[in-house]
């Protein structure tokens, strides 16, 4: 095991506190400790293990979905490319850019509160919470422009496309949706961090909100990364000029 | 020793003894392990029972050898079962080639029968014994599954698909029929009997039941009437693939791949055209999806089977 | 050790167990909520088999009875058996196990029961608002385009209790590798541990994907999509790979916390170490990973590729083997052991013999050319319900007696602890063995009505869940009994080894240690007699004798 603290019987204890010689006692004054931790640090490693295992349930969670997109493109391929034209690819790869802006700046946020400096915090949580906006607002547009062109399934789907399409925007749909969805609980977390970092309670010592919503922050971004090539990038718009269908 | 209830499902395939045989070597190994460890742990509870109060168990951390040996037994006569299940498996999935073939449709909540010779049965079976019959499954709703205890063999209809399973009779009698994938309201009401006959009683049944036609003359007949014939001529003229000797033949895909022809892919072709355009072809054949049933397609396929090239020189067009 | 004043008492108030971040008093909260599903699903398994004493469908209509087995089926596994051991023993003792003062993140553990019973709340509202009659499974395209019940409630309502068990294995992970006591290295915890942290490594990876899954039916319901649906491209098998991928490791969330708690029992019980400690340990972690690679066992027949079957039916031998290790290493642990004759006995061996006819006869269903004619029969319902009910409750009920003094601080009555063990046993083999025969003659799964020569087995069936209700119901009315008339308990009744039984009262303070930090020098199930060079006693005198 990676983490197994092997002592000798009866000789100095090592495990989470090897290092500290009294652990506990001084720790106990930082207003921010939880009483169940022994100190800072295993309170952030605790943290920080905690969001990476509730990263990995989200990926089995969206990799039900991908296992059906990969199943239906290996059937029909053919419709699969057909659909993925009616996509915008100039929404969909601005919106990839905004996103991955919005993971640098989330980035900074973080190294600046490790740093201690709120004004950076600030700034760029502000610009990661706009950006995360940005991508919500293009998103509503693809969609309406979806419902317009009758591409939404179910009984408005236009009749004249084979089911097989249907099929495919039934996933985009389901798949970009949870991901905005996550989008939208992620700028719900940012602006929780930003009150807080606007009251000055990130710094050296206690930084761990902000490092643990950077990880989901960025995970929900590399979703994206997977799904923009896998939904858009099919067709053949590339060489007809990339405009919805 | 008779019971007054049965224990046992009658014996009546070429697989049961089999299938019951390796039932009866699990059970045997499964008893002897079950025997084994009750015994001991009577044993081990009666003979170490605490004395008083303070007493404590021996200071006994364990064994590897033990530990490899009841690790390397198991998984020793698991294998076993594995092989010989998996033998028995491969020949249960596949139909010798001398089967006769019959056609069942699963629908809420009743089994369509129809034998090639165009005889219809509603949740009957009658079959010849001594004779391997290939059971052609379809739905056409919901899941449903075609169980023959006393062959002991069963298999899912699944809907949008062929499903196939084959036994051979070798007792005449008359056995259950169960619908074993719940399908909702009358699922165990899904029920029948399967018939087996002698030879010469079957063909009398055959011959004696109303017939509505051959499952070949009734699928040349949905040919012509859904107009398929426009497309698919018998020469490379039509706008659609001749399907002379389609059956089995390999067939090249117009993204490139190549599929075998077999009856699930004669099946999706009607139903949803797209899928599987073939090469030099345009896709514009009709998806025939709501509009033929899948006892109409199991006609149609059992026509496109017959379809052979024509003897003279020139090859089969249309691959 | 001075009295203080245990987590039951201290703070005081319903707001306070309603707001609480006590692991104990979450276990607690979980104890009296599972227990209520129980009823909820018993009271339906009832029903089934009072429909079942006669062949012709009689009682109920058939839609009715369709509801029963698919209701009996979501609340025993979505909302008794998962939460079972793991969210009440393993929210109780892991943080205490682990020597340390709660678990990493209480606030989230507190989250997760309200998320279970927002579930319960969900299923019940899809229970009284016209049910649910797909089987517990879901299959498509049934669920999606026939059934006209609650479907997309019910599914609803395990989506949401599957969230209460992602967190409940998240929090698990996270304390058993960051908040060991020092000393407490990973061989050093109580196998408890060990097959809880297996449990939990299935359950984050496994739950989210039902979790998509059963949102892809309310979804393809609503919106009338076609993921699942042959007429528009989907296919139905898809959902059954989809759904077995996690449900088939579901079971192994169900029966691994349990063989956790059988470890402790049968080292207790004999005083002795836990004979091939590590394999045991392994055993779990390697069933917890091979479980994941076997779900195709339950797609034999569903027109799943030959190749693929013989993948999944030679990974499914594969995962039978640790199991046997552990039957063997326990029946070895009580050789040479100082054994009781207590109840807690009694629920072990009665765990022991169930569960190993529950998991020789998974052979049976994982040897391809028999599955053809067992699965979809009674031979399977047999199966599952001797390792879920004859293992698993037996040892989640076993355990509760086990820790019911630390838990509660008081003890039950021993004379009808036995007795109730006895009826459970008994009743258990006369209901479910007869299925095993039915299942070999063919009779399939939910079936209300059923060929007339089946009947005599599915009397005796039915008779037999009467005495293994009856057991239950005495069961339940002593525990409750205790709480209130039951001898108090000393800190260690049994006179075992471990954190929970020598370093914490019965019941534990709020924070379960005196000493602060709790130092760990010994490995688990370190019994050893009394001697003049040791003059500690290996446990502490038992204070209060207990009755019977």
């Amino acid at each position: 095991m990676a983490d197994s603290h092997t002592t000798g019987e009866g000789v100095m204890p090592g495990g989470p506190m090897a290092g500290h010689a009294v652990p506990h006692v001084h720790e106990h004054h930082d207003p921010n400790l939880q009483h169940h931790f022994y100190d800072m640090d295993q309170q952030l490693e605790a943290s920080t293990l905690g969001m990476w295992v509730f990263l990995v349930t989200e990926i089995m969670f969206f990799g039900g979905l991908f296992m059906a997109y990969i199943l239906y493109r290996h059937w029909y391929p053919g419709d699969w490319a057909a659909a993925s034209n009616h996509l915008n690819v100039w929404m969909g790869g601005g919106n990839t850019l905004v996103l991955i802006c919005s993971s640098v700046t989330m980035a900074w946020a973080v190294r600046c509160a490790q740093i201690g400096s709120r004004k950076g915090q600030i700034v760029n949580l502000i610009f990661t919470i706009l950006f995360g906006a940005t991508f919500l607002v293009v998103k509503y547009f693809e969609y309406a422009e979806k419902f317009e062109h009758h591409l939404v399934p179910g009984p408005h789907f236009d009749p004249a496309l084979p089911q097989q399409q249907q099929l495919f925007f039934s996933l985009y749909f389901i798949m970009t949706g949870i991901h905005a969805a996550h989008m939208v609980v992620g700028i719900g977390i940012m602006l929780i961090i930003l009150a807080m970092a606007w009251r000055g309670k990130f710094g050296p010592k206690y930084y761990g909100p902000v490092e643990v919503s950077g990880l989901y922050w960025h995970f929900v971004d590399i979703v994206w990364i997977f799904l923009f090539p896998l939904l858009y990038l099919l067709g053949a718009h590339l060489g007809a000029g990339g405009a919805a269908h | 020793m008779t019971f007054p209830f049965p224990l046992f499902p009658p014996n009546a395939s070429t697989v049961a003894t089999e299938v019951d045989l390796l039932y009866f070597f699990i059970v045997a190994v499964c008893a002897f392990f079950a025997v084994l460890v009750t015994a001991l742990i009577i044993a081990f509870t009666i003979k170490f029972k605490r004395a008083h109060e303070d007493s404590v168990g021996a200071d006994i951390h364990g064994s590897l050898a033990l530990e490899l040996g009841w690790t390397f037994i198991p998984f020793v006569l698991a294998m076993v079962m594995f092989a010989w299940g998996a033998s028995l498996f491969f020949r249960l999935a596949t139909p010798p080639a001398n089967a006769m073939d019959v056609f069942v449709v699963g629908k809420q909540w009743m089994w369509k029968v129809q034998h090639p010779e165009g005889v219809r049965e509603i949740n009957e079976l009658h079959v010849p014994v001594g004779r391997p019959v290939r059971i052609t499954l379809g739905s056409e709703d919901v899941l449903h599954d075609y169980s023959l205890p006393a062959f002991r063999v069963k298999m899912d209809a699944v809907p949008g698909k062929l499903t196939t399973l084959w036994f051979e009779a070798t007792k005449v009698g008359t056995y259950p029929i169960f619908c074993a994938e719940y399908c909702g309201t009358k699922h165990s009401g899904m029920i029948g009997q399967v018939t087996v006959m002698t030879p010469q009683d079957y063909e009398a049944w055959l011959a004696g039941g109303r017939s509505t036609g051959t499952a070949v003359q009734n699928g040349e007949r949905l040919f012509s009437d859904l107009a398929c014939i426009t497309c698919h001529k018998s020469d490379s003229t039509g706008r659609g693939p001749s399907l002379l000797g389609v059956f089995g033949s390999t067939v090249e895909l117009a993204d490139g791949r190549k599929v075998v022809a077999d009856e699930n892919y004669l099946r999706e072709s009607v139903m949803n055209s797209q899928a599987k355009v073939v090469k030099g072809y345009q896709g514009i054949m009709p998806a025939f999806q709501g509009m033929v049933s899948e006892e109409n397609l199991m006609q149609l396929i059992a026509y496109i089977k017959t379809l052979k090239p024509a003897p003279v020189a020139d090859k089969a067009p249309g691959k | 050790m001075t009295e203080r004043q245990s987590y039951l008492d201290a703070p005081h108030g319903i707001a306070s167990w309603l707001l609480t971040k006590d692991h104990k008093r979450i276990a607690m909260l979980y104890l009296i909520s599972i227990t209520a599903f129980f009823a909820v699903g018993g009271i339906f398994a009832l029903g089934i088999r009072l429909e079942l004493l006669t062949p012709k469908g009689d009682l109920f209509a058939p839609d009715t009875y369709n509801k029963m087995f698919t209701l009996h089926g979501v609340v025993m596994i979505f909302f008794f058996l998962i939460p079972s051991v793991p969210a009440t023993l393993g929210n109780f003792f892991i943080p205490i196990m682990c020597g340390t003062k709660d678990l990493a993140f209480p606030r989230i553990n507190l989250l997760s029961w309200y998320l279970y019973v927002l579930g319960g709340m969900l299923g019940l509202a899809a229970i009284l608002g016209g049910g649910l009659d797909t089987g517990w499974t879901f299959y498509t395209p049934y669920s999606t385009s026939a059934s006209q019940t609650s479907v997309s409630i019910a599914a609803m309502a395990a989506f949401v209790a599957g969230f209460s068990s992602i967190l409940t294995g998240f929090n698990f992970i996270v304390t058993v590798h960051r908040m060991r006591a020092p000393g407490l290295t990973w061989f050093r915890l109580p196998l408890f541990v060990w097959a809880q942290y297996a449990t939990s490594l299935v359950m984050i990876l496994g739950t989210p994907v039902i979790a998509i899954t059963v949102l892809l039916i309310a979804a393809e319901r609503a919106l009338h999509l076609g993921i699942f649906d042959p007429k528009l491209g989907g296919d139905p098998v898809l959902f059954q790979h989809l759904f077995w991928f996690y449900s088939h490791p579901a079971v192994y969330i169900m029966i691994l916390p349990g063989m956790g708690v059988i470890s402790e029992m049968v080292a207790a019980v004999s005083r002795k170490q836990v004979f091939g400690y590590a394999f045991v340990a392994f055993s779990s972690l390697a069933i917890a990973i091979l479980g994941f690679l076997v779900w195709g066992h339950h797609l034999f027949v569903s027109s799943q590729s030959i190749y693929a079957g013989l993948v999944f039916s030679i990974i499914t031998m594969l995962v039978a083997v640790p199991s046997a290790v552990k039957v063997f290493n326990w029946t070895a642990t009580m050789y040479k052991g100082a054994v009781s004759w207590d109840s807690t006995t009694y629920w072990v061996i009665g765990f022991m013999g169930l569960f190993l006819i529950g998991g020789l006869t998974g052979l049976f269903l994982a040897t391809l050319g028999l599955d053809i004619h067992l699965t979809d029969t009674y031979f399977v319902v047999a199966h599952f319900h001797y390792i879920m009910v004859g293992g698993q409750i037996m040892a989640f009920l076993g355990g509760l007696h086990f820790y019911w003094p630390k838990m509660t601080g008081r003890m039950y009555p021993e004379p009808l602890a036995k007795a109730s063990a006895i009826l459970v046993f008994v009743g258990f083999n006369l209901t479910f063995f007869p299925q095993f025969v039915l299942g070999y003659m063919g009779m399939p799964r939910r079936y209300h009505a059923y060929p007339e020569e089946f009947q005599v087995l599915n009397v005796a069936s039915t008779l037999g869940a009467t005495v293994l209700g009856a057991g239950y119901l005495l069961l339940f009315t002593y525990f409750l009994w205790s709480l209130k008339k039951g001898a108090i308990a000393p800190a260690n009744p049994w006179g075992a080894k471990g954190l929970e039984w020598e370093r914490t009262q019965s019941p534990p303070t709020t924070f379960n240690f005196e000493e602060d930090p709790v130092i760990v020098t010994e490995p688990a199930y370190n019994y050893r007699p009394p001697s003049p060079n040791s003059p500690e006693i290996a446990f502490p005198a038992r204070e209060v004798k207990h009755h019977g």
